[in-house]
């Protein structure tokens, strides 16, 4: 449970990426997609980094998704688990794994989304096991 | 065009120091450059190209040319992390062939040690980078970004924590010959797995080491090298490539070393079969690891059985690698092992590796460079060097 002590640093949106956090502070995750070729992406860009299209938009996120890799650290004051999560849309993002034994996280597990306050930023999106 | 026979690497130097309390970061450019044109017979004056990369002080190439009196016609400070040296080398060979310059200086140095930097723990923010938001605050750090990488292939390939580890103690056995290697000690698989987990499944012992110093390298045109007095280390073929998270289709379980690679292959016309010694960039062992399985020394998910048993021990093993200790052992400075990379393939090609780990008649000689993180975004660099 160490995880939730550590103090997360607030993400800075940008011009770019402001609705994206916007929508996190509704309790929303969301991912970039492309009108033009159809694929969706993350981290979200204006710019579609599969056809370079400017037709991009914004999508939910159903917040489910499976571990494809994760590390816990050890040498700092607070243990935690940096991940790579695969949501059901299709796209990999960087996390962390939280509110669980992080002993016990493994590749393939199934997790759902829980946004986490950053240090006076909008909540960062985060994913715990389905099944705790 | 190719740059295939069209340079010579004429000058190495491996600064000795790996704790600089006492000198400043373009003190130690410098004094590197001083080397390693000492070591090819040429002087400053004789420079006239100037390749440098993010750790160079200030404006980079504008102060150190400054601080170093150069006079220059061609500058290139082309920033891929630590793999920026090899790039460099190519850089510089294709400089050459494209007339525009001669002698080309090459310089890599930090004191990351005496600034106290946390190289491997301390998240790293990168400022404006675009990818910040969405990683800076899930505290990403050089180590468990390269965790991650190890933590999939250990998965899909059933690689071990033993197996890494054999890449350990063959850079140790190496390092136990050369005075300047900050690490000497040999050690054995179960000193590697017992060591303390950084990030999971990352022990400290699978960890490169933070040093301070720095090197530089001399690249010449034929005509010039024909008349120095060393031993002559032909640039056969290069390749470079970046690999990043593919916008969301992230997969660790391959490095930029699979376009790299087939790149500086070709343009060298050889195969990784004839390859006599490969200087492998060993920013922690799953780095070599993966390396080795995407330039084709073995197949991929076979590297934990191919660097197993000693087969990277020079003198014993099949494929002898960083024999003067590499960045597990040896020396990583200004977090950076591109350049010390190429320095030892070239020691072995001329036969100035130390004897107990020299490879026989050593003609054909691989160094990688990979820089930034395999877990996120990096850049990678093949070089391929011939003994003329």
């Amino acid at each position: 449970m160490a995880s939730q002590e550590r103090k997360i640093p607030a993400p800075e949106p940008s011009p770019e990426t402001r609705p994206f956090w916007e929508a996190a502070t509704a309790g929303r995750l969301l991912i970039g997609t492309c009108t033009a070729c159809g694929k969706p992406h993350y981290y979200p860009r204006a710019l579609c980094p599969f056809c370079g299209s400017d037709a991009t938009e914004w999508a939910a996120a159903a917040g489910r998704g499976v571990v494809y890799s994760y590390s816990v650290m050890r040498r700092l004051p607070v243990p935690y688990a940096l991940a790579y999560v695969t949501l059901d849309e299709g796209v990999t993002m960087m996390t962390n794994i939280v509110d669980c034994d992080l002993d016990a996280i493994r590749i393939g597990q199934r997790v759902r989304l829980v946004f986490k306050p950053s240090e006076g930023g909008p909540p960062v999106p985060m994913f715990t096991p389905e099944t705790s | 065009m190719t740059i295939k026979g069209k340079a010579y690497i004429a000058g190495i130097f491996e600064h000795p120091t790996r704790k600089a309390d006492d000198k400043s970061l373009a003190q130690l450019h410098a004094e590197s450059a001083r080397g390693a044109l000492a070591d090819a017979g040429l002087t400053r004056q004789d420079v006239d190209g100037y390749f440098c990369a993010g750790d160079a002080p200030g404006l980079g190439g504008l102060s150190v040319a400054d601080y170093m009196g150069l006079k220059l016609r061609h500058i290139d400070t082309t920033e891929t992390g630590g793999s920026s040296y090899v790039i460099h080398v190519a850089h510089a060979a294709e400089a050459i062939t494209a007339g525009k310059c001669d002698v080309a200086l090459i310089t890599l140095a930090g004191r990351p040690r005496a600034e106290g930097m946390a190289t491997g723990t301390a998240p790293r923010n990168y400022g404006t980078a675009p990818d910040v938001a969405f990683e800076f605050p899930f505290g990403p750090t050089v180590v468990n970004q390269y965790a991650m990488a190890a933590m999939r292939h250990m998965h899909q390939y059933g690689t071990t924590s033993a197996q890494l580890a054999w890449i350990k103690v063959a850079a140790s056995h190496h390092a136990q010959h050369n005075p300047h290697a900050l690490l000497r000690e040999v050690v054995t698989v179960d000193d590697v797995v017992n060591s303390p987990m950084i990030s999971d499944p990352l022990h400290r012992l699978d960890c490169c080491v933070i040093t301070d110093g720095g090197g530089a390298i001399v690249v010449v045109k034929p005509e010039i090298a024909r008349r120095l007095g060393q031993p002559r280390v032909k640039v056969l073929g290069a390749g470079e490539a970046v690999k990043h998270q593919m916008g969301g289709q992230v997969d660790l379980t391959y490095t930029g070393a699979v376009w790299s690679g087939p790149a500086a292959f070709a343009e060298a016309g050889v195969t990784a079969a004839d390859i006599q010694y490969v200087s492998i960039y060993d920013s922690f062992t799953i780095t070599v690891l993966i390396t080795l399985e995407d330039l084709g020394f073995c197949a991929k998910g076979q590297g934990g059985k191919f660097v197993a048993d000693g087969n990277l021990i020079s003198g014993t093993g099949r494929l002898p690698f960083n024999t003067d200790g590499g960045g597990l052992c040896n020396n990583h400075p200004a977090n950076r092992g591109g350049l010390t990379k190429v320095v030892e393939a070239v020691r072995q090609l001329r036969g100035e590796a130390h004897p107990k780990v020299q490879v026989k008649d050593c003609r054909l000689a691989l160094a990688h460079g990979t820089g930034g993180s395999l877990g996120t975004r990096h850049g990678s660099a093949t070089l391929i060097m011939e003994r003329d």
